[in-house]
């Protein structure tokens, strides 16, 4: 269909263009049909659908889910080399297959490395 | 010019058969729930109920737009046109048939992998500009199971890479229409990476048994709490929209895709594949109980990651020894 590397994403950047503007459509939708009685309490937020808690929710989190965003990139950033060398697997051969065997093997050097550090431990 | 008007039509055809797939869906999925727990469902509008998504649609049609004070306003609303974009943004490069496709990409997968990945940030963006706690655990929950099983998924995905030595998934159908479907042989490497694969796909989708970030009965409706009409409708339609691109992609890549087996191929086989493996995430859904955050991390870190990588390595010895 299309021959240059570039022109094959239009149809896709299309899509997505066509998504947007379904997107932006459907979520004004409500605003268009629906009712407009606003209220200081209704303006004020859900949350359990009591009086709010105190303080804002603008605050310090616990530390673990930053851990995970950290072993996201190291681990992800490893994961998708992996592709390029999937993909020409065939013509390397047993060179390749060590080579990368290694790559991975310093991942799962690091994967101990964490669990033993107790990383990967949700409960405390 | 011509993939401008390709990308037109097919864009056009795609949003309204998705739209149209998870609408239904809806109904299936509560009739199906009905039965499994020994009730009807929904039954009064139209027949046997299956109006129901349309009468749903049209009632939050009419829900006032609330968009709460304290809330960052711009990136609240910003939030669920995203979050739809991303989901139909990977249904583009999802080859259904050798013709039917916007765009079969040279890099299919890891295009797929990306945009699917997102995902997660439209959530995120959500939880955290409704400025309400609840609705921000329920956010770095999504984020802190999505980027993990994000590693299996990747790695689940490389097995039929490497098998099939390319990226094009339209080339990864071929191969197994040319050979045998991954799931089939070598059923040793494609079984497991296809349930690692659905699992994580599951994690990423926030789909029950992994939908700690939701979580009603802890945090009210985590996310989508401050969201009203029909921006809570996209919410819930990106939910289901990628569930079933993420079964269009595992059909694809583990399942032969268009290839009918003994009988000539077609665009029916890979519909009906999608379907039922989406229709077998309901049935997972009506059936198991929603894992603690941490029984969640350690499935994911301790068990998957490292079978995913010990899959990988096998797939590589099978490809120099056999293949």
């Amino acid at each position: 269909m299309t021959s240059s590397p570039a022109a094959s994403y239009l149809p896709i950047a299309v899509v997505l263009l066509l998504a947007v503007a379904m997107g932006a459509i459907v979520s004004s939708l409500s605003s268009l049909f629906g009712p407009k009685n606003p209220n200081p309490v209704k303006s004020t937020i859900f949350e359990a659908g009591s009086e709010p808690a105190p303080g804002t929710a603008r605050q310090r989190f616990a530390v673990k889910f930053y851990v995970v965003a950290l072993l996201f990139i190291v681990f992800d950033v490893e994961t998708v080399f992996l592709y390029p060398w999937a993909v020409n697997f065939r013509a390397l051969g047993w060179f390749g297959y060590a080579e990368m065997f290694v790559f991975a093997a310093t991942l799962v050097v690091g994967l101990v490395y964490v669990w033993k550090k107790g990383a990967l431990s949700w409960e405390t | 010019m011509s993939g401008f008007v390709h990308g037109l039509s097919y864009g056009a055809v795609i949003v309204t058969v998705l739209m149209t797939v998870t609408a239904f869906s809806l109904w299936f999925e509560r009739k199906l729930a009905a039965r499994m727990q020994s009730r009807l469902g929904p039954t009064l509008v139209g027949p046997a109920g299956i109006l129901q998504p349309i009468a749903d649609v049209l009632k939050l049609l009419q829900k006032e737009d609330i968009v709460p004070l304290k809330a960052d306003a711009v990136l609240f609303n910003l939030a669920p046109p995203v979050a739809v974009v991303c989901a139909i943004g990977v249904a583009a490069a999802v080859p259904f048939s050798p013709t039917v496709v916007a765009a079969d990409l040279d890099v299919g997968v890891l295009y797929v992998l990306a945009i699917g990945a997102v995902t997660v940030l439209p959530v995120f963006t959500a939880g955290w500009a409704s400025n309400n706690k609840l609705a921000l655990l329920g956010g770095m929950r999504a984020v802190a199971q999505s980027v993990s099983y994000e590693v299996p998924l990747v790695l689940a995905a490389l097995v039929p890479v490497i098998l099939a030595g390319s990226m094009r998934i339209g080339a990864i159908v071929q191969f197994q229409s040319d050979h045998h479907w991954f799931v089939a042989w070598p059923f040793f490497l494609g079984i497991p990476a296809f349930v690692i694969f659905v699992l994580a796909m599951l994690a990423e989708a926030n789909r029950i048994p992994f939908d700690i970030p939701e979580a009603e009965s802890e945090l009210v409706a985590g996310v989508t709490t401050e969201y009203t009409g029909m921006k809570f409708a996209l919410f819930y339609m990106a939910e289901y929209v990628h569930t079933l691109v993420a079964s269009a992609v595992a059909s694809a890549l583990f399942l032969g895709g268009w290839d009918g087996g003994p009988f000539r191929p077609g665009l029916h086989w890979m519909v009906l594949k999608t379907l039922f493996l989406f229709a077998g995430l309901y049935w997972i859904r009506w059936t198991l109980l929603r894992f603690r955050s941490d029984q969640l991390m350690r499935l994911c870190w301790r068990y998957l990651v490292p079978s995913s990588i010990a899959l990988v390595a096998t797939a590589g010895v099978w490809v120099v020894f056999v293949g």
